[in-house]
């Protein structure tokens, strides 16, 4: 009875502390110049995709104990099928015109008053990003019979070399008039399609960020909710151990497979908030590179922690993308702590590339020391519910 | 006819250098379970040294001899790569489990290639003309590079080596009880550090040949070119049965054959596709592979 209390307040807690992450979104992208910071919300855009992928691949890697490589693909699908659904009609001879135009004669956002009209946007957007999902999930559906059969690490490399399928055959030329074959799909709705603008065409209300956001907050949600039913205890007990789960009642092929295909939508939907971010989708982006890079999220998040997960992403982006990037170019120091230099210092190693070496360093660092991540698998109610109930402790003990 | 002729060429060419690349995965996962994700990068990085050091010893040496010295300074140099890997990485990781482990060869292996990509600055490098090997060679009115004429020969002389090692030496007697059981050939008085440090050091050399090899038939290097070749080294280790070293090298020839005759026909960009899915059939169908041994579960 008091745990369900707690429980509930800690839910209740995290919406709170979501709405005003996303109230304070708003805010900052509109009172933040957005030339000035252009970085930062470059950082949040990208964080808030990347966490979307960390949690997919979160729920299938730390919480079922399935371990996957094949997110790229599953994020190659769903940026594809939201590309090419919601490319507007008119755009189609621009984007397509290696091969003169496009197999796929209409675009979702047209369908509901063209993309200008918010309704339009709001409800193609929507709609092909969800598409995208069920593309990835279908086609994890039909991979998942043969591969979920494996275990670890052959399971790791057949998804690898699924995503390296996918990615040969989306580059094909004969697909071209789908796939528009090697070259980039663009001039779709992106998340600057969002900002508010007036008549003369002037942004009065910039929702970019707050739309990645929302998206990957409900998406999350979505995964918070499955891994608390019923049906995540069961991942969780795959996850320890199979065979005692086996015997415990729990259909280990059905909950494998659902796991794997609910874990391929969320990495859809990322896919498609991707193309979003990038402005473009184009199979050669999708690498092996990219799993990897989420998978280092996943770990330095902690392995079986969401909270984890959408704090590590940030982290990871800002720090590839933003804080590090002193690293890559060569600077001469004229002066240190205020005195100056008789002549120009260049400060060593620095060059391009370096950030790259300094930041795969850190990672070992994580993976071999702090091999528990920042959060263990343990959430962020859950750390500050532990402060709380040692603090009432201590404070017992002194009494 | 000659069209025939030239893809067969390549392809055993493909299949030996694959080969050397393979056994090294065979090894280290008969031994610790764990597929060596920065084997394919080591063998990149055996490449990028003989670029440098190519360069570097020409500066106060003859061609041949900077080259003869060079071909040395690489071979030990991977070997002590190889074994620093597991000594830094893998070593420190042998009771977690064993997704932590493969996690960190993920980690060395985007190490190694950021690192390339530092000190390269991320431009192609040329490889160096191997005397010899790089000359040109006319059989059967095609013109080819010795190099894929000697592969096949020497990539036998390795393996004949190599299982010699295996079965008539003490420390080729000790990788077969760790691979058995490693906890009981503790017991038994085994230094399986040891025995763990002599597979990687055997993988880093034979890779560090490969690279040689390898990297004479085409024009230059990038950090990412190591990747693809471990991957389908893997894919050969894993149809021949991992743990097994003919089998490694029989797989290796099928996958650079196949390769090599898919590079060839029109459907060139699904060459790597076709690989994975070699890899997936045989998993479902035969997951031992071909030579590899039945292991089952306890509980």
């Amino acid at each position: 009875m008091i745990s369900e209390k707690k429980s509930k307040r800690g839910v209740f807690l995290a919406l709170v502390c979501v709405c005003v992450l996303l109230a304070l979104t708003i805010v900052l992208e509109n009172t933040l110049d957005p030339i000035k910071n252009t970085i930062l919300f470059t950082v949040l855009k990208k964080g808030a995709v990347y966490a979307l992928v960390a949690c997919s691949m979160n729920l299938l890697n730390g919480f079922t104990g399935l371990f996957s490589l094949g997110q790229a693909g599953f994020m190659l699908l769903g940026a594809y099928t939201y590309a090419i659904l919601t490319i507007p009609v008119d755009q189609k001879a621009a984007v397509y015109y290696l091969f003169g135009g496009s197999a796929v004669g209409f675009s979702l956002p047209d369908l509901f008053g063209g993309a200008d009209s918010p309704v339009g946007l709001i409800l193609g957007v929507v709609l092909a990003l969800i598409l995208g999902g069920v593309v990835a999930a279908g086609v994890a559906w039909l991979i998942g019979l043969p591969v979920l059969r494996l275990k670890s690490d052959y399971l790791a490399i057949a998804t690898l070399g699924f995503a390296e399928i996918i990615r040969a055959v989306f580059q094909w030329e004969k697909l071209g008039p789908v796939t528009n074959g090697a070259n980039a799909l663009k001039n779709f709705p992106t998340f600057t399609s969002f900002n508010v603008k007036d008549a003369s065409g002037a942004v009065v209300l910039r929702l970019s960020t707050f739309v990645a956001f929302l998206i990957a907050a409900i998406c999350i949600a979505v995964i918070l909710l499955l891994i608390n039913s019923s049906y995540g205890r069961a991942f969780k007990a795959i996850r320890e151990d199979e065979v005692a789960a086996e015997a415990m009642g729990i259909n280990l092929a059905k909950h494998k497979r659902l796991s794997f295909c609910i874990s391929s939508f969320f990495a859809g939907v990322g896919g498609g908030m991707f193309a979003m971010f990038a402005n473009q989708a184009q199979a050669k982006t999708f690498t092996t590179a990219m799993t990897y890079e989420i998978l280092l999220i996943v770990v330095i998040g902690g392995i079986g922690s969401i909270s984890g997960s959408c704090i590590a992403s940030f982290l990871y982006v800002a720090a590839s993308e933003w804080w590090l990037r002193f690293l890559d170019s060569e600077t001469q120091l004229t002066s240190i702590f205020g005195f100056q230099l008789a002549k120009p210092f260049k400060v060593p190693l620095l060059r391009n590339g370096f950030r790259m070496v300094v930041f795969s360093i850190i990672i070992m660092i994580v993976v071999l020391f702090f091999r528990r991540g920042l959060m263990g698998d343990k959430e962020l109610p859950d750390l500050l519910r532990k402060r709380r109930t040692a603090k009432k402790k201590g404070g017992g003990d002194r009494g | 006819m000659q069209f025939a002729l030239s893809i067969f060429l390549s392809g055993i060419s493909l299949g030996g250098q694959y080969a050397l690349i393979a056994i090294g995965y065979t090894l280290v996962y008969g031994i610790l379970r764990l597929i060596n994700f920065a084997h394919g990068d080591v063998f990149m990085v055996a490449g990028l040294l003989m670029v440098y050091l190519s360069a570097f010893l020409g500066s106060f040496l003859s061609p041949g001899a900077a080259i003869g010295v060079g071909l040395i300074l690489v071979l030990a140099l991977t070997v002590a790569l190889g074994f620093a890997i597991e000594r830094a990485a893998y070593k420190p990781l042998r009771s977690a489990p064993r997704m932590s482990v493969m996690i960190s060869a993920i980690g060395v292996s985007y190490l190694l290639q950021n690192f390339a990509t530092y000190i390269t600055g991320g431009l192609p490098q040329t490889y160096p003309a191997l005397p010899l090997l790089s000359n040109n060679v006319i059989i059967g009115g095609v013109s080819t590079k010795v190099v894929t004429v000697v592969t096949p020969f020497l990539v036998a002389v390795l393996v004949i080596a190599l299982t010699q090692l295996i079965n008539h030496t003490k420390v080729g007697m000790a990788m077969r009880a760790v691979a058995k059981d490693f906890e009981t050939s503790q017991l038994m008085g085994i230094k399986i550090n040891n025995v763990i440090s002599m597979t990687f050091v055997i993988g880093s050399a034979l890779a560090a040949v490969g690279s040689m090899l390898y990297f004479t038939n085409y024009p230059s290097i990038v950090p990412l070119s190591g990747s693809l070749p471990g991957l389908r080294a893997f894919v050969a280790a894993v149809f021949g049965g991992i743990g097994s070293i003919p089998g490694a090298v029989v797989g290796a020839f099928i996958v650079g054959m196949s390769e090599s005759i898919i590079k060839g026909s029109p459907f060139s960009i699904f060459s790597d596709a076709f690989t994975f899915a070699l890899l997936i059939v045989i998993l479902v169908v035969k997951p031992t592979g071909l030579f590899g041994e039945k292991v089952t579960d306890k509980v």
